[in-house]
């Protein structure tokens, strides 16, 4: 068995499952948003979000035009084989999925200004490497958008400050950002570690179900504050006014330099798009956030 | 929150009498317009050379489609509006020159162009971001490409539309601008939200 074109067939295939169908747990948010809204203009937004979500699954095509960058996460169990074929097999799905789903292309060369077509390239798709204990390869596919990437943002707060400085940045962060990440988003936040770190859980943080809260119970609290907050600003679905700004906020956290404290948002609009799956060594697929037809 | 639907030609008479968080649905010619075909409509009108269409009372989306062609015939397979801050660089000159009656997209505009619409007639209608697929579905011919050099996403499509909404009069003719009283409101919550929070500004 050649594992190398298991993951590549496994790939496109959760890139399809993303760009063409939300997981349960957004679509659940949405349709929750969607029955609690109650501006009406924001019911509007909430109703054609869902109807273009339906039409989606149903036509078999991306939910949004922007397909976004391509991201990959990887749970590579130690023990498996083939692991120096996954980089490659990721890129030739990555390149099979843009003609086949279809993707926009959406990769450009900073240098060359130019768009490579296939939405590979430099560091594209992105690869998120973990090594696990254990033969079995856990693949996650996780496109993009670049409205709300747009506003993410990074503070390197005073220690001092601690959780109210935390707080108070991703206040402003959703203030700031308003209707351009296409409300109603979910907020990846990461705390500590040192600016790349946060960034990183940040943006990790977005592929936990927004209905499980943090397993810390403090740190859930946490997240039900920030979300709350966050719907307190009123800006609503796409920015049209209406109580949900955000479904869901997910904190995670690293410890700290004493004189560090960064904290990093990582927005995610409406179109949340993840896929997951797990390879056993025998080449048998389980697919995790998506029931395959 | 009344609804209109409207038929193209739009008249200047028909879109004075929405307001803002009206509900609207367009039926008939729409063409698209991002940066690119903005600029180039402008500089055809200012050197007096005639633009592919005549716009008097048609729709102009700020959207960059999916465009599948199959058996010479083009199909939209996603349409999703583009950001419309971009277009506040043309949309008041825009509207001037060619009469277009509603501009279509997401995240609203900004004071010139509301200026504008209220001077020259036409309205904003908010389309949710990312909706793509809902926008493909109202899509039910795609008449022409004009422009095609400027990439896919630039060209000037010419669309026939069918109930193409719903679009929310985020800019009305009347000075209104929905999407910066939505922003006042929010701004005047941060006081609020910080004192729930137990922050002390500095």
């Amino acid at each position: 068995m050649d594992i190398g074109s298991v993951v590549e067939n496994v790939a496109v295939e959760l890139l399809r499952q993303a760009v063409t169908k939300l997981p349960r747990d957004v679509k659940e948010a949405l349709q929750r948003a969607h029955r609690e809204e109650e501006s009406d203009v924001g019911k509007t937004q909430l109703e054609a979000i869902l109807n273009n979500v339906e039409l989606a699954e149903k036509t078999d095509t991306p939910m949004c035009q922007d397909t976004g960058v391509i991201i990959f996460y990887v749970k590579a169990g130690a023990q498996a084989k083939g692991l120096d074929k996954i980089e490659e097999s990721l890129r030739n799905a990555t390149k099979r999925a843009t003609i086949k789903v279809p993707l926009r292309p959406n990769s450009v060369g900073i240098f060359t200004r130019k768009n490579t077509g296939d939405n590979t390239g430099r560091y594209v798709p992105y690869i998120n490497w973990e090594i696990v204990p254990g033969e079995n390869i856990e693949l996650t596919a996780f496109p993009k958008g670049g409205g709300s990437e747009n506003v993410c943002a990074l503070g390197m707060i005073r220690p001092g400050e601690g959780l109210n400085g935390l707080k108070k940045f991703v206040v402003d962060t959703v203030l700031n950002a308003g209707a351009k990440p296409c409300p109603p988003n979910i907020l990846g936040v990461g705390v500590g570690g040192g600016a790349d770190i946060a960034m990183k859980i940040a943006k990790a943080a977005l592929l936990r179900p927004i209905d499980q809260p943090n397993p810390d119970p403090e740190i859930a609290k946490l997240e039900r504050e920030l979300c709350e907050a966050a719907n307190m600003t009123g800006i609503g679905p796409m920015g049209l006014g209406g109580k949900f700004t955000v479904l869901g906020v997910n904190v995670d956290h690293a410890n700290r330099h004493p004189a560090s404290y960064p904290v990093a948002v990582a927005v995610q609009c409406w179109a949340a798009r993840r896929a997951s799956a797990r390879i056993h060594p025998n080449g048998t697929v389980e697919y995790l956030t998506h029931k395959v037809v | 929150m009344a609804v209109h639907k409207l038929k193209t030609p739009i008249s200047e008479e028909e879109v004075r009498k929405l307001k803002v968080n009206d509900v609207i649905y367009v039926t008939g010619t729409m063409i698209t317009a991002r940066d690119s075909a903005h600029k180039r409509a402008l500089d055809f009108f200012k050197e007096g050379k005639e633009i592919p269409i005549d716009l008097q009372g048609l729709a102009v989306f700020h959207c960059g489609p999916i465009v599948r062609k199959e058996d010479d015939k083009w199909t939209v397979v996603a349409a999703g509006p583009t950001t419309s801050t971009r277009m506040d660089l043309f949309e008041d000159e825009f509207i001037k020159a060619f009469k277009v009656r509603v501009v279509i997209g997401k995240g609203g505009m900004g004071k010139r162009t509301t200026e504008g619409m209220k001077k020259y007639g036409a309205v904003y209608g908010a389309f949710t971001g990312g909706a793509a697929v809902l926008a493909a579905k109202a899509i039910k011919n795609v008449r022409s490409v004009e422009w095609f050099d400027l990439g896919m996403p630039e060209a000037l499509w010419i669309l026939d539309v069918e109930d193409f909404g719903p679009l929310i009069v985020a800019i009305d003719a009347n000075g209104n601008n929905l999407f910066e009283e939505v922003q006042k409101k929010t701004e005047e919550t941060r006081p609020r939200i910080y004192e729930k929070l137990g922050i002390t500004a500095e």
